[in-house]
């Protein structure tokens, strides 16, 4: 899910946001499609750029790592998950999915238990700070999509991480 | 030494005879281990009589299963005392000191446009040495040249399309009358291809237990994951993320249709069919909890089989249906229990190694395999389950995924070799070893057919 799209889908209907409906699947046809709908372009440009510049903050930082075998936040990553919601605190409307992730290690159906597990002590993370549990989901990929390929200690390490999409 | 270099040089024709009679495969088997303690064989190359001979070679597939297999070591027909086309041509004064256990003979003929009749026997060398030649009464009441030496003998006119099908059902034959055990050259394994250069980069395949004949069922942008087949071989189940969150579907292998079984919040995952067909057992998380779910595919009712707050994950039925195994996390870190569906009583199944997970039966339920860890290490292990001695099968690295051939004979799994995930074949004792190697990309989730 690129930024360009998630703007244009705060544009498209600001009061009746779901991002999670945003889906580049070709096959998704019970969600309706947001070209449809007509562009509000009164809406405005210079709120649209503020949350613009939030989001890109946002994203130099929406990566949180993990210990192998491990669930548990490691503290390095309190800042990061407090800037995360205060912002969704603020902005009610956007929602986020929490993509839990884990290294090459074990067998594929027991790591997409524990990605499901890395998502969701982020999403119970971000609830404790305020953040309305709505506004969350969470979708594991267990080792499907590593970030490096690689199997050496670093790689793995990169891989074990959950990352929030807005 | 020379016995060595024989042997390195017969794998090198044995591997050049497999790329010559491939060249199209996506997967081709490596054999790295174990060739050398199988029994040895004979299978002499089948004379064509013809204008138009056919690209498959019979006796070279014949050759190649068998040598797969793990327990036969075929040799190579420049070590062959005299290539018979029939058993009356054979001559056992000449095969008596080859060491060679058995002699497959056979001959194809061109009989009319794309037929051709093959005919083919399977002769013991060592009731030969005691039987050919010796008269016998024949049902005629007619003396007749003794045949109880053959153990075998077929014949069929097909087309030469046909040619690679029978030539696994010839090594069937071969398999069951020396070994009393069912072959399994004639199943099928699915997998998912994974290629990043590619904007589908998740395949979903299924090929030939020997990687020929590949088929792309599915391809997807998103991860496919978890194939297994139904104990009838129709359809397969798997999980896709193509709507960015997992969802279970059951595809009809023929007619490539297919129907969403489950698409819960959170994880739907690691589907596995009861023996009888009729029901799926799954992982779901739609409670919060990663729990084992037990579904009846027609009702689509669903039956809650654990319930704790640990991982509780990989399904698989014992081989009569009354109980599951699973990996649960419950004890600290993931071993194997099994849970019995009738009184819910779960007990604990692994003890031994760091870690076991995915955890299934041998098809006879006397044994356990599953991925061990120990000191780090991920390999294949097998648990005889009334003894508990526990062997690890495999030296390869990350092993995942095991799954077993329905004679029980082999276990296919996926690992890495080099910096690549690649399919590899381990025998049930742990002797032979194979690699399938891929031709581009990665492979993953083997899941071996039942018979077909």
């Amino acid at each position: 899910m690129n930024l360009n799209k998630v703007l244009k889908g705060l544009l498209v209907a600001v009061p009746v946001l779901t991002l999670a409906a945003c889906s580049s699947d070709k096959e998704a046809d019970t969600t309706a499609p947001t070209t449809n709908e007509v562009v509000q372009q009164t809406t405005d440009t210079s709120a649209a750029d503020a949350l613009r510049a939030e989001l890109e903050a946002l994203r130099q930082q929406n990566t949180i790592y993990f210990d192998f075998d491990k669930s548990e936040i490691r503290s390095e990553f309190a800042s990061v998950l407090e800037a995360h919601a205060a912002f969704l605190k603020k902005t009610t409307t956007v929602s986020v999915t929490v993509e839990g992730h884990t290294d090459a290690r074990g067998t594929p159906e027991y790591n997409i238990a524990l990605g499901e597990r890395r998502g969701q002590s982020v999403v119970k993370y971000l609830e404790n700070l305020g953040v309305a549990a709505g506004q969350m989901s969470v979708v594991s990929y267990g080792e499907e999509k590593p970030v490096d390929a690689g199997n050496t200690e670093d790689a793995f390490a990169k891989n074990r991480r959950a990352v929030l999409v807005y | 030494m020379a016995t060595m270099l024989k042997l390195i040089k017969f794998k090198w024709l044995m591997l050049l005879a497999l790329f010559a009679g491939a060249a199209n495969a996506s997967l081709e088997i490596v054999i790295t281990d174990g060739v050398d303690s199988a029994r040895p064989i004979a299978v002499v190359p089948f004379k064509f009589e013809g204008a138009t001979q056919p690209s498959e070679n019979i006796s070279q597939i014949v050759a190649a299963d068998l040598m797969r297999s793990g327990k036969f070591n075929p040799i190579h027909a420049m070590k062959m005392p005299q290539q018979p086309q029939t058993s009356a041509e054979f001559n056992v004064k000449l095969w008596e000191k080859s060491g060679v256990e058995a002699v497959v003979v056979g001959s194809i003929k061109e009989v009319g446009l794309d037929r051709y009749n093959i005919r083919y026997e399977l002769i013991d060398v060592v009731r030969a040495k005691g039987g050919v030649g010796q008269p016998m009464m024949n049902a005629a009441g007619r003396l007749v040249a003794g045949s109880n030496h053959i153990l075998h003998s077929g014949q069929i006119t097909i087309s030469g399309k046909q040619f690679r099908s029978y030539a696994h059902k010839v090594s069937d034959v071969v398999y069951e009358k020396l070994t009393g055990e069912r072959g399994a050259f004639q199943t099928k394994i699915a997998y998912v291809l994974v290629n990043d250069k590619q904007e589908f980069r998740y395949r979903l395949a299924v090929s030939d237990y020997d990687g020929e004949n590949e088929q792309i069922l599915l391809r997807s942008k998103e991860p496919l994951m978890s194939p297994t087949w139904s104990p009838d071989g129709t359809k397969l189940a798997y999980v896709t993320f193509e709507r960015k969150q997992s969802q279970i579907y059951i595809q009809d292998r023929f007619t490539a249709r297919r129907s969403i079984l489950t698409s819960f919040k959170g994880i739907n995952s690691a589907p596995v069919w009861s023996p009888d067909g009729r029901k799926m057992a799954m992982t779901l998380s739609k409670d919060g909890n990663t729990e084992i779910y037990v579904m009846d595919i027609a009702s689509k009712a669903l039956n809650k089989v654990t319930s704790h707050r640990a991982i509780d994950t990989e399904p698989s039925w014992s081989p009569d249906g009354s109980s599951i195994l699973f990996t649960s996390e419950r004890g600290g870190n993931p071993q194997i229990y099994s849970v019995d569906l009738a009184s819910n009583q779960t007990s604990r199944v692994t003890f031994e190694g760091e870690m076991n997970l995915a955890g299934r039966y041998t098809p006879n339920g006397l044994a356990i395999v599953m991925v061990n860890r120990t000191n780090g290490q991920y390999n294949i292990a097998r648990m005889d389950k009334t003894t508990r001695y526990m062997q690890v099968l495999t030296r390869t690295y990350l092993d995942e995924s095991p799954s077993i051939a329905p004679n029980g004979s082999m276990i296919i799994y996926s690992t890495l070799h080099g910096s690549s995930q690649v399919l590899a074949l381990v025998s049930m004792d742990g002797r032979f070893k194979a690699r399938l190697p891929a031709a581009n990309g990665r492979v993953k989730s083997p899941a071996w057919s039942p018979f077909l």
